[in-house]
């Protein structure tokens, strides 16, 4: 049975029929990331989360393409799908639609999701597939051993481009909010707290999910998310209805000038109501748009977190499930194919 | 009253520019045919530009049908009859003409510009070039124009009618019955684009009563009885896999992407969302795939159709199918490649692409159709052996068969084999857990539990699976075990056994065709033996596994002559596998193989094998 009062992303998933916790969904395989990872911390959070959400546990699927993200559905004792290059957002999004009774999550990361399955990612977006995306971004590719990535700042040193990089990374968030993605998020590794609330609101969310998730990479490129962290941070929180304020005591802010575009100042000295509050409904993205532009592309020293849009559309997968119709009986499904096959035009000898 | 002449078989041709209509006409006859009781087979020749500019070689669109009171099994080589709307429809066909061969031209269109644009120096319909044909040269533009004149059509728009005008014509000859088609146009057209067809369509017929054409005759063919629609290859397909996803209890997911010739299965499949068929035109034909396998993986009857070009972009991801073990139909409606190609002609150049096309070793079982009607067979086929076996198969057609169409006696389908899936619920090891890679002795197809199933929740990937548990293991002697053992899974998959075509048991020669080749090849081989000569032909359906027998029937015969519409693929691969001298006989112009010329090069092969003998 379904619940009426599970989130509308999760409409439709048969309810748990007992208590489940944290240990039923860890899988008896050994996990192989580097000591130290970002991923870890991910994937314990994410492992306390699922048995919050009252939904059965065979009824979670997991999807992921190649990188050391990927290797995450054999952690899981959920069923997992561990795919080709880029491509989970194509696998995921059949299986949403043959089955509106899965939770589907894609795991990905900035090469895979970014890179070779760009074009995945947005068509995934713009259809707005009921699937929840993880985008583990360490702006690095780690598993083929430390070469420049799609989010990797301009300038960087690596075993690809020992001269420095000449290419501008993509905004993942400005990349989705293009795409037309209707739930849009970032959160960090670090901040388990923040990253299970945001899964938890991403999940609930129907339709494509886009949460990007900020990923040391020790090995590879440890501390690019460090300047983030402290009190004083450039951490910019973005909480629905709240003003955008950061810093100690919300010594900063986010504001509009009097010439129209946002700037990051004092809260103190910010002329009066031109403080933004921040509105995820928004149906334009506009605003969601503007705070993404605040992220640092080069080394991130500012960044917005948290849910940037998230706003109702219609999904793909009901819309089409909706176009589609079949008698339930196998004899009366037959004979209708049966006529349908034979056509008007017929000759009988 | 004119008389009537009786014929065997005809070969018509109709041509125009792609925006003369001459695709529906043409149609239209095939089913005028159908209704008559003989038997036929159609050519659509159309170019790849939609509409290349007007009165040009180019531009030119052709449909061409025979018709026979027997059993016929190709469209003809060389038309009989050619009906040109303009001078680069006559320039462009009239070298297939047979010698003697009925000319139908619209004098309308041959103009001093029209003639110009393709090279005329002067009006073939005036002088001596057409000499060696029967010519019937008429105002075809200003009769249709008089024949809707009181409907209140503009010039251009009364002009359109005028392929039904030729299509009445066309009926009287051939003595086609001209309700149907009344009724048809009642039914397609709405307002005066409806009465302008209808009127420009009997027009046409009585016009045949006023002229001194002769009128011919075709016998009924003599066939099977039953309940007959005509059939197109890429719709025959389209039902095939609907088929067997309703014999299975599935619902059939298409992953699409548009792509000549294979589109119509798209566009076919889109229109039946009543029979539980979920159509997903994706961003791509890696998506189309990704998104079909995953669907597969939750568990739809899963299918994805392209041509060449797609065929090589879905590689990667139909290699992750052979190594998740999970069913996966995939269609190549194969086109005149390499690269963007011919996309609208015909070729069977995937082949091995179909065999061997993915990086590692990744083999998947290989389908051919033989005819369009045949694709509903394959397609089946396909799809029982997919679910049945846990593997992705390849389904190859190629644009004749897709565009070509023919009788079809309908299937009952509840008489069709029950598909069974065999989805696994309870664990499947002795130590009371799941184990997705245990297998079924015989088959060896692999245990497929479904997302959902309580308890036997598991991970698959494109990583190396242990033997035993289905983990992931780079072990190397796991790795020599698994590469045999989906070598072996897919040997595993039944083959009927080949019974060459010997009516007199004396050939030294064994003809053997593949897939669209079958129908020409076919009626070479009558012509062979019609000639009083010892032939052999097989036709193969299943390319991968091969039929178990074929070896030891390939060395029964002297010479083994293999014709393609390719360099030589089957050829190359009955080689290697048999050690047979099996001799390519190679045509790559885009066409269907000439049945005319692959008899003479067969008889010639005959002679030399007597001669050698003697």
């Amino acid at each position: 049975m379904t619940d009426a009062t599970l989130p509308s992303g999760l409409s439709g998933v048969p309810l748990a029929t007992g208590e489940l916790n944290r240990k039923d969904f860890a899988s008896d395989q050994e996990v192989r990331w580097c000591p130290g990872c970002g991923d870890y911390s991910i994937l314990a959070t994410f492992q306390g989360l699922l048995p919050q959400l009252g939904i059965r546990r065979e009824n979670t699927v997991i999807v992921s393409g190649i990188g050391c993200s990927s290797r995450f559905p054999y952690y899981m004792n959920t069923y997992g799908v561990h795919s080709i290059h880029g491509r989970a957002p194509a696998l995921a999004t059949g299986i949403a639609i043959a089955r509106p009774d899965l939770s589907v999550w894609v795991v990905t990361g900035d090469g895979d999701a970014l890179s070779i399955g760009g074009n995945h990612l947005i068509h995934a977006l713009r259809r707005n597939v009921n699937i929840t995306i993880m985008l583990f971004n360490n702006r690095i590719y780690g598993l083929t051993k430390g070469q420049a990535s799609p989010t990797s700042e301009i300038g960087k040193v690596t075993k690809s481009t020992p001269k420095g990089l000449v290419d501008e990374p993509f905004n993942t968030v400005a990349l989705a909010l293009g795409a037309g993605a209707t739930f849009v998020a970032r959160t960090m590794d670090s901040s388990r707290a923040h990253l299970a609330e945001t899964l938890a609101a991403a999940v609930g969310h129907r339709g494509a999910s886009l949460v990007e998730i900020y990923q040391n990479c020790q090995i590879f490129n440890d501390g690019a998310f460090d300047a983030l962290k402290g009190p004083d941070s450039g951490l910019i929180p973005l909480v629905h209805g709240q003003p955008v304020v950061f810093g100690k005591d919300g010594s900063q802010c986010v504001y509009r000038t009097a010439e129209g575009s946002l700037a990051v100042g004092p809260t103190d000295q910010a002329p009066d109501g031109s403080i933004i509050v921040h509105d995820a409904h928004r149906e334009d993205a506009g605003l969601a748009s503007e705070l993404a532009a605040l992220t640092d592309l080069g080394v991130i020293r500012r960044s917005p977190i948290g849910i940037f849009r998230d706003v109702d559309h219609p999904t793909h997968d009901d819309l089409a499930r909706a176009q589609v119709t079949m008698a339930d009986d196998p004899a009366e499904r037959l004979a209708a194919l049966q006529d349908y096959v034979t056509g008007p035009d017929t000759w009988t000898v | 009253m004119t008389s009537v002449t009786a014929l065997r078989q005809v070969v018509i041709r109709i041509a125009g520019d792609s925006g003369d209509g001459i695709q529906l006409a043409g149609d239209r006859f095939a089913h005028e045919t159908a209704l008559a009781g003989n038997d036929f087979s159609t050519l659509p020749n159309y170019p790849a530009e939609i509409r290349a500019p007007q009165g040009t070689i180019g531009g030119v669109s052709s449909y061409q049908l025979q018709l026979a009171n027997y059993d016929i099994h190709t469209p003809g080589d060389r038309p009989d009859v050619l009906v040109a709307f303009n001078p680069a429809a006559l320039k462009a066909n009239i070298g297939d003409l047979e010698r003697g061969g009925l000319i139908i031209a619209d004098t309308a269109e041959f103009t001093p510009r029209n003639l110009a644009k393709v090279g005329y120096a002067n009006d073939p319909l005036q002088d001596q070039t057409l000499d060696g044909y029967q010519l019937a040269a008429f105002n075809l533009t200003a009769q249709t124009l008089a024949a809707v004149a009181d409907l209140g059509l503009g010039r251009k728009d009364a002009a359109r009618a005028k392929n039904f005008y030729v299509l009445g014509l066309l009926s009287w000859i051939y003595e086609r019955p001209a309700a149907g088609t009344v009724d048809y146009l009642q039914a397609r057209f709405q307002g005066q684009v409806r009465d302008a067809n209808v009127a420009a369509f009997k027009a046409g017929y009585a016009f045949g009563e006023t002229t001194e054409l002769a009128r011919y005759e075709i016998a009924k063919a003599p066939v099977p009885p039953g309940t007959y629609r005509q059939v197109s290859g890429n719709r025959a397909t389209a039902y095939g896999l609907m088929a067997a996803a309703a014999r299975s209890g599935l619902k059939l997911f298409m992953g699409a992407y548009p792509i000549t010739p294979a589109s119509d299965i798209l566009h076919i499949l889109a229109r039946a969302k009543e029979h539980g068929v979920m159509v997903y035109q994706a961003e791509d034909e890696i998506a189309a795939c990704g998104a079909a396998l995953g669907a597969s993986y939750a568990g739809d009857l899963a299918v994805t159709a392209t041509s060449g070009p797609g065929l090589a972009l879905k590689t990667e991801m139909i290699g992750l199918a052979v190594m998740l073990e999970l069913p996966l139909v995939v269609v190549d409606v194969q086109r005149g490649g390499p690269s963007t190609g011919l996309p609208t002609k015909t070729e069977q150049a995937d082949l091995l692409q179909a065999m061997f096309g993915r990086h590692g070793e990744a083999p998947l079982p290989v389908i051919a159709a033989d005819s369009p009607s045949g694709c509903f067979d394959a397609a089946f086929d396909a799809c029982r052996i997919a679910l049945e076996h846990r593997t992705p198969v390849i389904l190859l057609t190629d644009g004749y068969l897709a565009n070509g169409a023919e009788p079809w006696a309908i299937p009952d389908l509840a008489a069709l084999p029950e598909i069974k899936p065999n989805f696994t619920t309870e664990p499947n090891g002795d130590d009371g857990a799941y184990h997705p890679y245990h297998r079924d002795p015989e088959t060896l197809a692999r245990a497929w539990a479904l997302p959902g199933t309580p308890g036997l929740e598991h991970h698959i990937g494109g990583l190396e699976k242990d033997i035993e548990t289905g983990e992931v293991s780079y072990s190397p002697i796991n790795h020599a075990k698994m590469v045999e053992l989906r070598r072996r899974k897919i040997e595993a998959v039944k083959v009927p056994d080949v019974e060459p075509h010997d009516p007199t048991g004396a050939a030294r020669v064994l003809v053997v065709s593949w897939g669209s080749t079958q129908g020409a090849t076919w009626a070479a081989a009558q012509r062979v033996r019609e000639s009083g000569r010892h032939i052999a032909d097989l036709n193969l359906r299943h390319l991968n596994p091969l039929p178990s027998n074929l070896g030891e029937v390939l060395k029964g015969y002297r010479r083994v002559i293999v014709p393609e519409l390719n360099s030589g693929q089957l050829s190359f691969l009955l080689r290697a596998r048999y050690l047979v001298d099996a001799e390519p006989y190679r045509r790559m112009r885009g066409l269907p193989l000439s049945q005319a010329e692959l008899a003479q090069h067969l008889k010639e092969v005959v002679d030399e094998v007597e001669k050698e003998e003697s």
